[in-house]
């Protein structure tokens, strides 16, 4: 693989790119702004995703659509299009319709729902062909742009795992992009298990109150053995209680207690294990007087990686300390599973700092998105050199 | 003036951006007719919404769509960040005062405006305030382009027709509260053609420059009031148009501070008033008054008749004079 000259003369040219980018800002912030005031709830993100197909018909790109799923997608053809590099960033916010969207640009940074996840994210996807043009590159192989729906929480990816089930144009490689951090850098994704547990107490309505447990005693127990479950340090698991929902007053026991969780790991089996062990605490309960639970799994993925060593790794690692970004590895639990399920090389990066990721007041930094642009235009030409020596 | 003249304007003159959603013809109209368009922000201490205008005007109105030619701050003296923050985006700020120094500097809206139409070069110059929270390139192309297309227009107004919520069917339309409280009702009384105009106090419009430079500009809350009179008495209804641009969010105003705005408005009407000699010679007041209701995009008049009849003194009438002994008058 002859990357390493091509890598070298990428690394020379990066800071360059970075400084040209910034004559872009005010498309990248205005694509952002545009994005990010969109709402866009995961199975709601029809008019986002309307707006980047106008957008991609307004860069004269080809093969423009949205398909079933809800996905918005377009392709840049390279010059010889022997391959597809797959660009995603995810369309849906954690935000609901009813939220205050407006965005406010203030001196050196965006504040606003969803600036950061993945407004950022969805406007650098949609406006890279500006950026590559700004830049005089013309890429090889096809650039498929993506925006990928139904992707959080209960979307569970739907819209990725649709377009890699049923697209003519298989990607050889993929870019995901995040909002924030700027250095991160996802080469593998965990093993995960999202689940659902509820505990419903059948106690006769009338003996409701004096003497009644209800469910909120029941799941307190549940969760002392959830928290008993032993979890091996190495490989890295954890069992992440991620919400309780139980009850409305002062008085009244609930008759029904809702759990959320998560289960995460890097060691292929270790998920499962850990969820069948959830599923006796499961079984246990049902075997009360009349308290039931019931377990569902919401969402299930695969650990898999490409290695700290591969050659695209490698090369964004370099990419970032060139442009004195600190790469941060950590692994992903989203997009790039669907990926590296599928065995297509990806990684994901983050584009700018930020904070208050997934409150009102989330906020993201401008002066180094243009960091972050230039970190992915480079990733890009060291993937598209390589998948084209690979012929 | 009729109420069928009323109801062709609005046919004929009365837009939504939604017609105009195609830039890319949009401005090759502009080129075809050799037409400069300059873009005039206002601004008073409004570091909050100034960067995001700025951001998406120029992105959007010049890098994208070459539509707007020139973009300006003019600032009344901000004590926030206004100005950095604008200059920090890449819009041309200027302090008002900077501007035809001979002349002076006052502080208000309309001195900005004023000062624009020196500043500026446009053939048509549009002004947007500063203080829209869900600003849209459709705030400067929905009102340029009656302009581009139409040469007989000259006076383009914004209006916003999106309630929040609404069931369908028909609906009550207008403006906000100072102009159905105050500024309709004098339209109706005196000049009955400009209540077309559904929200004549908006903040957003596009003019072309040779009325600009034709009519006077109140330095305060009057100067829209004030144009509209003025135009509509030289060149007739016929010179306006407005544009729907759906909905506009902004801060919401206190009645004390509308008190404030309507004050000012009434003194630029009775100076308009004044100025067309009309004062000691009142025209023969309506009793019509023209409120809207829309439906879907059609905005038609509801005309009420309101006649505010008068009684005389009662110790004028005999049965009464009779009936408390008062002496018959002669």
């Amino acid at each position: 693989m002859a990357m390493d000259p091509l890598l070298n003369d990428v690394l020379s040219r990066v800071d360059d790119y970075r400084q040209k980018l910034t004559a872009l800002r005010e498309i990248i912030l205005a694509n952002t702004v545009m994005c990010g005031e969109i709402p866009s709830p995961t199975f709601r993100e029809e008019r986002l995703v309307r707006f980047l197909a106008d957008r991609f018909t307004e860069n004269d790109l080809q093969n423009i659509g949205t398909d079933e799923a809800g996905n918005a997608v377009a392709m840049l053809p390279g010059t010889e299009g022997k391959n597809n590099i797959l660009l995603a960033a995810h369309t849906d916010k954690v935000w609901e319709e009813g939220v205050d969207h407006s965005v406010t640009v203030s001196g050196d940074r965006l504040v606003g729902t969803g600036v950061a996840d993945n407004a950022l994210g969805v406007a650098t996807m949609v406006g890279l062909p500006d950026i590559l043009s700004k830049l005089g590159i013309k890429l090889k192989n096809n650039l498929i742009l993506l925006g990928t729906s139904r992707s959080m929480g209960r979307g569970d990816l739907g819209g990725l795992r649709f377009f890699l089930e049923n697209s003519q144009r298989q990607p050889a490689a993929a870019v995901c992009l995040e909002g924030v951090q700027l250095g991160r850098l996802s080469y593998s994704s965990l093993g995960m298990e999202r689940g659902e547990l509820v505990v419903e107490s059948h106690e006769e309505r009338s003996n409701a109150g004096w003497g009644s447990t209800g469910a909120i005693v029941t799941m307190n127990r549940v969760v002392r053995q959830i928290l008993e479950i032993r979890t091996p340090e190495e490989p890295k698991t954890t069992i992440i209680l991620g919400s309780i929902v139980a009850g409305s007053a002062f008085n009244t026991p609930p008759q029904r207690a809702t759990l959320r969780f998560e289960i995460r790991s890097e060691a292929p089996g270790m998920v499962s294990e850990i969820s069948e062990q959830i599923q006796d605490i499961v079984h246990q309960v049902n075997a009360e007087h009349q308290i039931t639970a019931h377990y569902s799994v919401v969402a299930r993925r695969k650990p898999g990686t490409i290695g700290f060593n591969h050659p695209y790794t490698a090369a964004a690692r370099n990419i970032m300390e060139a442009l004195d970004v600190k790469p941060k590895v950590a692994p992903s639990i989203s997009e790039l599973s669907a990926l590296l399920d599928r065995g297509i090389p990806s990684l994901t990066l983050g584009l700018t700092y930020g904070d208050n990721k997934h409150e009102v007041n989330e906020m993201i930094y401008i002066e180094p998105i243009f960091r972050g642009l230039a970190q992915l235009v480079a990733l890009l030409e060291v993937i598209d050199g390589d998948l084209q020596d690979e012929q | 003036m009729s109420s069928s003249n009323i109801e062709k304007w609005l046919e004929t003159n009365t837009f939504h951006h939604g017609q105009f959603w195609d830039l890319l013809s949009l401005v090759r109209e502009k080129e075809r007719k050799g037409l400069k368009i300059s873009l005039c922000i206002p601004t008073l201490n409004e570091e909050k919404t100034i960067g995001k205008e700025i951001v998406i005007f120029k992105s959007e109105l010049m890098d994208r769509y070459p539509l707007v030619d020139e973009f300006a701050v003019i600032d009344s003296g901000s004590d926030d960040k206004t100005q950095e923050v604008a200059a920090a985006f890449g819009a041309d700020v200027y302090f008002s005062g900077d501007i035809l120094p001979n002349q002076g500097f006052k502080r208000g809206k309309g001195e900005n405006l004023w000062k624009a139409i020196h500043q500026l070069e446009g053939d048509i110059v549009c002004y947007v305030d500063a203080d829209i929270k869900n600003i849209h390139p459709r705030f400067v192309y929905g009102l340029v382009a009656p302009l581009i297309y139409n040469d007989d227009m000259h006076y383009v107004k914004a209006f916003y027709d999106r309630p929040m919520a609404f069931s369908g069917g028909i609906r009550p339309s207008g403006g906000g509260r100072v102009t159905e409280i105050l500024v309709r009702p004098l339209f109706s009384l005196f000049f009955p053609e400009l209540t077309s105009l559904i929200q004549p106090l908006s903040g957003e419009y596009a003019v072309r420059r040779e009325v600009l430079q034709e009519i006077p500009f109140p330095i305060g809350y009057g100067v829209e009031t004030s144009h509209i009179i003025d135009v509509y008495m030289k060149r007739g209804l016929e010179a306006f148009a407005q544009t729907d641009l759906d909905q506009r969010v902004h801060r919401n105003q206190t009645t004390l501070s509308l008190g404030k705005m309507s004050f000012g408005i009434l003194q630029s009407f009775l100076n308009r008033m004044e100025a067309y000699d009309m004062v000691d010679k009142l025209p023969e007041m309506s009793n019509l008054f023209r409120q809207f209701q829309a439906e879907g995009n059609r905005y038609e008049q509801v005309v009420k008749e309101i006649i505010e009849e008068e009684r005389p003194p009662m110790e004028t009438i005999p049965e009464y004079r009779e009936k408390f002994g008062l002496p018959p008058l002669s």
